[in-house]
């Protein structure tokens, strides 16, 4: 990927310069960080700080391994080095590697939750801490949720236990465009940069139906019908492709660059391609139109959460090439959740579509291999039979995929980050629990050892911390 | 013509007794009751009661059988917490019947009145083996009162769906009572000992009252009634707390009133479980909130069923996700007790047997023994593995349909390649 920093001595170089490079300065918002060995010399303000905890490379032997692209090896071994998947297969050996007996184990790419509200709408939940909605106009993609991101957050942890190792954390759904979203890997530092996923793109959150238009129709402003949602994007929408043309038109000599501006910059970045577009959006009819607004100005939905209607609209998923991101089984809290089935997410796979099961929630994050479970089960009923070596890619590389980082993690493959979980048995059962979690290569969490495990600043004195003592 | 009739009314008898003698025979049976486990058993119902269980039980002449060959068979599952048949959609999709802001009635809100077996989902949650549930009244978002009213129990069968009314007078205290009372903690204790204070005062002066002779009360008459059967102990107290030291606190007040009392949340229930057992209070507990989602639960961990059991406190599984639309979700938490070192018979009690103690009608139900209401559930493997749905689901001794909304929408949908719109389609 290519590195898009800008040092801040290039930015501090003169006013005349700064509107010149200003359409360059943006683009380098739209990555949340570059390669550590890219050349420019300066650090990007907000740019990933994140550091992988010290690993050693380590050789587990003798698992269940699903690949997260398909493949079920059975008496598999997996070996990694410096943050890195170097193999997988049979009778691997790797001279000084620490070696681990997973027999008896299942393993499988680390848990990739698309749609949390960790750090955001932490725990407690109290008034002080509600960070996610920016709820004081309809369209705020002025915003980034790291900006909210409270590390100590102890859900994170928790969230680590059930085997999760990057999530994206996203504004809430008051809004029609609520801001910028972030992926991180699971590894609170003291502040968010050093969280960020390197080299992952932003994501927009955008939200169709009852929320944006319950909020602000409740104050009597717009909007507060679904087409006054519509009507919403749409203008948004016009005035960026304007931001857009100027920029462009700038850069080639062709007249001033706008005044920078941090909501049109956001979704300039959207129809550039560069950040990538996650729609909270319930209903199949509201989907449908939403990709004809992605249709009218160009851009890509890249991701539909909580999608409880796509059963009803996979082929159109699969023809838009978008993303569901579904619960396994939430239905009914709300008018738009009233259809949903527990076969969702099967029935958009078998329309040949990408299926994610997502949390949206720090309880079900902790357990997104029993949500997945639940909708196996469920097909398999109506004779839609889904192995467990295809069930774990909605949860691993189908969510990888739908954050845009699917060439860096989400699959065992070489050259991919070693995020990884090592499960007491069958991922799929409710009694198997991660026993080791890798991030990067590195152990950050095993079951029972609280010598190891990690415990965020909140949660000291808490059983949390003590392992339960009183 | 009296001849033809009395034949006829044999003849009627005759079939409507065969045809309401059921044998399911040949699965391993996990009765929750004094029979334990038995493997390759024959539960014998006869007009919708367990008659017998055991191995080696013929079975009657023209009873129709249900052969469970090589399946596990259970106690209907019973929702321990939940609104089941009091809302259809919680947002904004006209009314809620589990809360009210009214203030002139608060004890004797008694949602038995509201209870909507119709409701679209009851099929949803009886298809995957819930057959009993306490339905219980909620205090709202605003305008709550620390008393919300009366929870009753229900089956999820199709007739005489009310089996318990006034099961549990519902009360919020701990972070949630104290936004009703006044903003205070302290404020929500004294809103309760002033409600049971009146209550007994009425109990003792009722003609004087009646005369005029005694002090208005803040209480309705509607609420003083309600709360008679608190103060005599045959009503427990349904206390929505889960600080250790409110529950420190519930313990001293029902013993100093000598009353009843059931804890649901009880998050930090777990740091008090010595003085939970020797109270004899029970808890619903939320088996996978482990987060301190305020600071009454900061103490949130998993693994508290275990220690609540090895403490003797008596218990029953809910979830927070799993309490209304997805009652059915308490498999899960059974599942996930496991695995955090509850005994599997223990996690199964505690979603049959064990509610059905805390509520009062464990003669009725909870557990598949003779006399008992036949709710039995057929599954094919493991109910608590994520992957299991039952085969079928008996509750009363009906066969139900394994059929809801859910199902039927999934059935339109399964064929994409529909040249039909969906509303055209299978109905």
């Amino acid at each position: 990927m290519a590195c898009s920093c800008y040092s801040s001595r290039k930015i501090l170089s003169g006013k005349k310069v700064i509107k010149k490079i200003s359409a360059l300065v943006a683009l380098a918002f739209f990555s949340q960080g570059c390669d550590r060995n890219g050349e420019e010399d300066g650090a990007a303000a907000f740019e990933s700080r994140y550091k992988a905890l010290a690993g050693d490379a380590t050789l587990l032997k003798g698992a269940t391994v699903l690949t997260g692209s398909g493949e079920r090896l059975d008496n598999a071994d997996v070996y990694f080095a410096d943050g890195k998947i170097v193999a997988v297969g049979s009778d691997l050996s790797a001279d000084g590697a620490a070696v681990v007996d997973a027999s008896g184990k299942w393993i499988t790419p680390g848990v990739i939750d698309v749609h949390s509200h960790l750090g955001v709408y932490p725990s407690p939940g109290t008034r002080s801490h509600s960070d996610g909605n920016e709820a004081t106009a309809p369209v705020t993609s002025e915003v980034w949720a790291e900006h909210s991101v409270w590390p100590q957050d102890p859900g994170f942890v928790t969230a680590l236990a059930g085997g999760v190792t990057s999530m994206q954390l996203l504004p809430g759904s008051a809004n029609l465009i609520g801001g910028r979203g972030i992926t991180v890997k699971n590894v609170p530092g003291r502040n968010v940069m050093d969280m960020k996923f390197p080299g992952a793109p932003y994501g927009l959150k955008m939200a169709c139906g009852e929320n944006p238009k319950r909020v602000y129709g409740g104050r009597g402003q717009a909007p507060s019908t679904r087409m006054g949602n519509v009507a919403g994007y749409r203008s948004a929408w016009i005035e960026a492709a304007e931001y857009r043309d100027k920029l462009e038109a700038a850069e080639k000599g062709q007249g001033e660059a706008p005044t920078r501006d941090l909501r049109l910059e956001t979704l300039t970045g959207v129809l550039n391609g560069e950040i990538l577009v996650h729609n909270h959006c319930y209903r199949a009819d509201e989907m449908s139109v939403m990709l004809e607004i992605a249709k009218e100005f160009g851009y890509k939905v890249g991701t539909f959460h909580h999608a409880v209607e796509a059963y009803k609209i996979g082929d159109l998923l699969a023809e838009a090439d978008t993303c569901s991101a579904m619960w396994a089984d939430w239905w009914g809290f709300k008018m738009e959740a009233y259809d949903g089935i527990r076969e969702n997410a099967a029935l958009v796979d078998k329309a040949g579509a990408c299926a994610v099961i997502h949390s949206d929630d720090e309880i079900g994050i902790q357990r997104l291999n029993q949500e997945t479970a639940k909708v196996m089960g469920a097909a398999a009923r109506v004779g839609i039979d889904i192995a467990p070596e295809h069930a774990i890619e909605w949860i691993t590389s189908n969510a990888a995929k739908s954050l845009g980082v699917e060439d860096k993690t989400g699959t065992l493959e070489a050259d991919k980050m070693a995020d990884l979980v090592i499960w007491t048995g069958n991922p799929f059962s409710v009694y198997s629990k991660a026993e080791r979690v890798y991030i990067d290569g590195a152990l950050a969490y095993e079951l029972g050892n609280n010598e190891l495990n990690p415990v965020t600043d909140f949660s000291l004195g808490t059983a949390a911390a003590t392992g339960g003592a009183k | 013509m009296n001849r033809f009739f009395s034949l006829l009314a044999a003849l009627l008898f005759t079939l409507t007794a065969v045809a309401e003698t059921t044998a399911i025979i040949g699965g391993t049976v996990h009765t929750v009751g004094s029979e334990g486990t038995i493997e390759n058993a024959t539960i014998i119902i006869v007009d919708g009661r367990v008659t017998a269980v055991g191995s080696g039980i013929d079975v009657p002449d023209g009873a129709s059988v249900i052969d469970a060959g090589g399946k596990i068979v259970t106690p209907g599952l019973f929702s321990p917490m939940g609104r089941l048949g009091l809302v259809d959609v919680s947002s904004s999709s006209g009314p809620v019947d589990s809360s009210q802001t009214n203030e002139h009635f608060t004890a004797g809100f008694d949602v038995a009145d509201a209870y909507n077996r119709r409701s679209v989902a009851i099929a949803i949650q009886r298809i995957d083996g819930i057959t009993r549930a306490a339905t219980v009244p909620s205090p709202g978002s605003d305008g709550g009162h620390v008393l919300s009213g009366l929870a009753a129990i229900v089956n999820l069968g199709d007739e005489n769906a009310l089996d318990k009314r006034g099961a549990a007078m519902v009360v919020t205290l701990g972070e949630g009572g104290s936004r009703f009372a006044g903003g205070s903690r302290t404020a929500a204790w004294l809103t309760l000992r002033n409600s049971l204070d009146e209550a007994l005062d009425y109990r003792d002066h009722k003609g004087d009252f009646e005369r005029g002779m005694r002090r208005e009360y803040q209480h309705s008459i509607a609420d003083l009634e309600a709360l008679q059967s608190v103060i005599s102990g045959d009503t427990p107290l349904l206390v929505n707390i889960h600080r250790a030291s409110d529950i420190e606190t519930l313990i001293a007040l029902t013993g100093e009133y000598d009353l009843n009392a059931i804890i649901v949340g009880g998050a930090e229930a777990w740091m008090v479980a010595d003085e939970l057992a020797s109270a004899r209070i029970p808890v619903v507990l939320q088996v996978t909130s482990n987060l301190p989602g305020s600071f009454d639960q900061l103490n949130a961990r998993r693994g508290a069923a275990n220690i609540l059991a090895q403490a003797g406190v008596l218990f029953a599984l809910s979830d927070s996700q799993s309490e209304s639309n997805n009652a059915r979700n308490i498999t899960q938490s059974a599942g996930n007790a496991v695995a955090d070192g509850l005994s599997w018979d223990l996690a199964l009690r505690a979603i049959t047997l064990a509610p059905a103690e805390i509520y009062g009608v464990a003669d009725n139900v909870g557990s598949i023994e003779a006399g008992k209401a036949a709710d039995v559930v057929i599954w094919p493997a493991d109910p608590f593995e994520l992957t299991t749905y039952p085969d079928q689901v008996l509750i009363n001794g009906v066969a139900i349909p394994m059929e809801s909304r859910q199902t039927m929408l999934r059935d339109r949908y399964l064929q994409m390649d529909s040249d039909k719109p969906p509303a055209w389609r299978d109905k």
